[in-house]
């Protein structure tokens, strides 16, 4: 089930630069392979997010480097990194950071617009798949400020898979959801994982969550300190 | 894109009410500077046209440019000398008959003579100092105004009687004098001859109506006691632009001096040339000013946006993609200030042009508005481009928003 590396890091450090440089990530290596749920966990203020934007492009390494599909990102321009992200990441965040004034449909569709490989009524189509998938069908027509909290994280995610990225990576996506809805986006990450064969990465704080995964990364100040696999006990899952 | 299209128009019209006031803003510019440009070069254009209408295009004339050799200075060449007698000259330009043919026979356009003397018109014991004008008729209806001018009577009326004058209405009227009347008129060199009063002219200039009369060639010579002789000769050419260069032609021909309008009134032109930069720079400012308003809600909107702006980028918008949205915002703006701006533009041309101005002076005249395509092209391609300039400079700084701050001070 573990597939090809997707995601790699290389040695990556990220340093602010100013009067004290401030190390957000220090010399980081860690591969990322197809049909792998992968938690990044660790204390508050112990580098995850400042990773995971590294390894979703959103950010440059001070030094070191980032892999996509093997191939390295060293010295690419913005635009570059903007054009992989676009086509083979998703991105799911604490909070939802829809567009406030797009439906739940046009929300989904900004990333296939963007993109622009489909046909115009094939785009329409995928993103009411999308959200019937993650079970708000009748909710396209509705703007964020309409749904519940829950609800939001599910277009959310509906969004990220819009141009069927081979790697989600999540920024403590439950963070703001009760234990239900919590319990509801969980199942559809792991269902990306199982039924389609991506990536995902999720950084968290929930133990239980983390706990879901195949294997851990735990980082403090920096660094990595731990790297293991989860063996998943039959029926634990969901 | 439709896709930058449709960010556009969320944001202007999550702005709505500030978007409508940029709009005004820039119609409102837009309106004032086609006015302004309406009425500038509608006066210039007018003022121009009523000049080179009453002016001859080109008056010839025996002033020298420069002054007559005397007959002394040919014998001693070297040799100052003082209290020289200088040999009175004959004034007027001589055989105007032939000169005239000649010129008609190339010139594009028609040559009057005239002979000009100031003199004295008296009636019913009271005078007044005038300009006596000695005109051809049949010529001077094709070189001047006059002929449309005439309140009573016609220039041909000129041949009715042995000495006939025309007089201006106000001459007329100050000294009571009615068509048919015998007046004297007394020239400064002392000629004095009686003339019957044939018709009125109007000219609408009140010096002019109060001081001028108009008598034959021939009788104006008897006064002035110069036979055979004119003073001018004034040309109407068919485009009075050439008239520059048409004047130094007869020139050249003749060896008389020729003045065209254009030379006559260079210091007018020159004016004219500092009232359109003046009106440049006036109508520039309006706009940049209008635009002031558009960049304001432009620099708000992206402040605003700037959590989607990070959506978008963290997404995989390029930069240039985030750009476009707000220079975008700004044309619209710009394009519907443009649009109302040109209604608004026209209807104040129309609403000035009916306002009647009256002056002691001048008849009561509208004011001169010219309707020209290009002022509205030009004011409004500087208000659309000073509205993407009003987008694009915000728009640069958004584009350049680095996600990753945004998303960090968010979560
Ligand atoms: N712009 C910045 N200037 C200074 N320090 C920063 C800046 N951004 C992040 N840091 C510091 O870098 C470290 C790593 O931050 P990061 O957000 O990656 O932590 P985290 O593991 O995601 O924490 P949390 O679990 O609270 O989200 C923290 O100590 C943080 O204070
Ligand atoms: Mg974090």
């Amino acid at each position: 089930m573990k597939g090809a590396p997707v995601l790699e890091a290389r040695h990556a450090s990220r340093i602010l630069p100013g009067e004290v440089p401030v190390t957000l990530v220090n010399d980081i290596s860690l591969t990322i392979h197809l049909g792998e749920f992968v938690s990044i966990v660790g204390p508050s203020g112990s580098g995850k997010s400042s990773l995971m934007y590294l390894l979703g492009l959103l950010d440059v390494p001070t030094s070191g480097d980032i892999l996509v599909d093997g191939a390295s990102t060293k010295g690419f321009n913005h635009d570059r990194l903007a054009a992989l992200r676009l086509s083979h990441l998703g991105f799911v965040f604490q909070f939802h950071f829809l567009l406030p004034e797009f439906t739940a449909r046009d929300n989904v569709l900004l990333p296939m617009r963007a993109l622009g490989t489909l046909s115009d009524a094939e785009q329409k189509d995928r993103a009411n798949e999308l959200l019937a998938q993650v079970g708000l069908k009748d909710h396209a027509h509705k703007r964020p400020d309409q749904l519940s909290g829950g609800q939001r994280q599910r277009v959310a995610i509906a969004r990220a898979l819009a141009n069927d990225p081979q790697v989600i990576l999540a920024d403590e996506p439950t963070g703001n959801l009760d234990t239900a809805s919590s319990a509801q986006v969980l199942t559809m990450l792991r269902h990306l994982v199982d039924e389609h064969g991506k990536a995902l990465v999720i950084v968290t704080h929930d133990m239980a969550l983390a706990a879901q995964a195949d294997r851990r990364v735990t980082l403090i100040d920096g660094q990595i300190v731990s790297d293991e696999a989860i063996v998943q006990e039959a029926g634990v899952a969901g | 894109m439709m896709l930058v299209l449709d960010i556009a128009l969320t944001h202007v019209r999550s702005r709505l009410r500030q978007t409508l006031v940029g709009i005004m803003g820039v119609a409102t510019g837009v309106g004032f500077s086609v006015m302004m440009a309406s009425l500038m070069e509608g006066s210039q254009n007018d003022f121009v046209k009523q000049l080179v209408d009453s002016l001859p295009h080109i008056s010839v004339t025996d002033d020298r440019r420069v002054p007559p050799q005397q007959p002394a200075e040919d014998q001693y060449d070297a040799v100052a000398y003082h209290s020289l007698s200088v040999e009175t000259q004959r004034r007027g330009i001589k055989n105007p008959f032939a000169i005239m043919a000649a010129l008609e026979g190339w010139l594009p356009g028609t040559v009057a003579p005239s002979v000009q003397t100031k003199s004295i018109i008296r009636y019913a014991g009271r005078d007044l100092a005038i300009a006596v004008i000695g005109i051809d008729p049949r010529r001077e209806k094709k070189v001047s105004q006059l002929a449309t001018q005439m309140k009573i009577g016609t220039l041909d009326d000129l041949y009715k009687a042995s000495n006939a004058i025309i007089l201006g209405d106000g001459m007329a009227a100050k000294l009571g004098i009615r068509i048919g009347n015998n007046v004297t008129v007394t020239a400064t060199g002392g000629q004095a001859i009686r003339a019957q009063v044939v018709g009125l002219f109007h000219a609408g200039i009140k010096s002019v109506d109060e001081s001028q009369a108009y008598v034959l060639v021939k009788t104006a010579q008897i006064l002035s006691a110069q036979t055979g002789l004119i003073n001018e000769l004034r040309i109407r050419a068919n485009d009075a632009m050439s008239a520059r260069e048409l004047a130094s032609l007869v020139e050249a021909q003749t060896g008389y001096r020729a003045t065209s309008w254009q030379e006559a009134h260079e210091d007018l032109m020159a004016a004219f040339q500092i009232r359109n930069v003046i009106m440049l720079m006036v109508v520039g400012a309006i706009l940049l000013v209008a635009s002031f308003g558009t960049y304001n809600i432009i620099s708000t909107i992206t402040h605003e946006k700037t959590r989607d702006i990070a959506i978008l980028k963290s997404l995989g918008f390029r930069e240039e993609t985030v750009r476009r949205i707000f220079v975008l915002e700004g044309m619209m703006i710009g394009i519907a200030g443009v649009l109302l701006g040109w209604v608004f533009g026209y209807l104040l041309c129309r609403g000035l042009g009916l306002v009647e101005f009256k002056s002691g002076f001048t008849d009561a005249t509208r004011l001169p508005l010219l309707y020209a395509p290009q002022h509205y092209a030009i004011a409004g391609g500087v208000a659309l481009f000073a509205s993407m300039l009003a987008g694009y400079l915000p728009a640069r700084k958004a584009a350049s928003v680095h996600p990753v701050e945004i998303i960090r001070g968010a979560s």
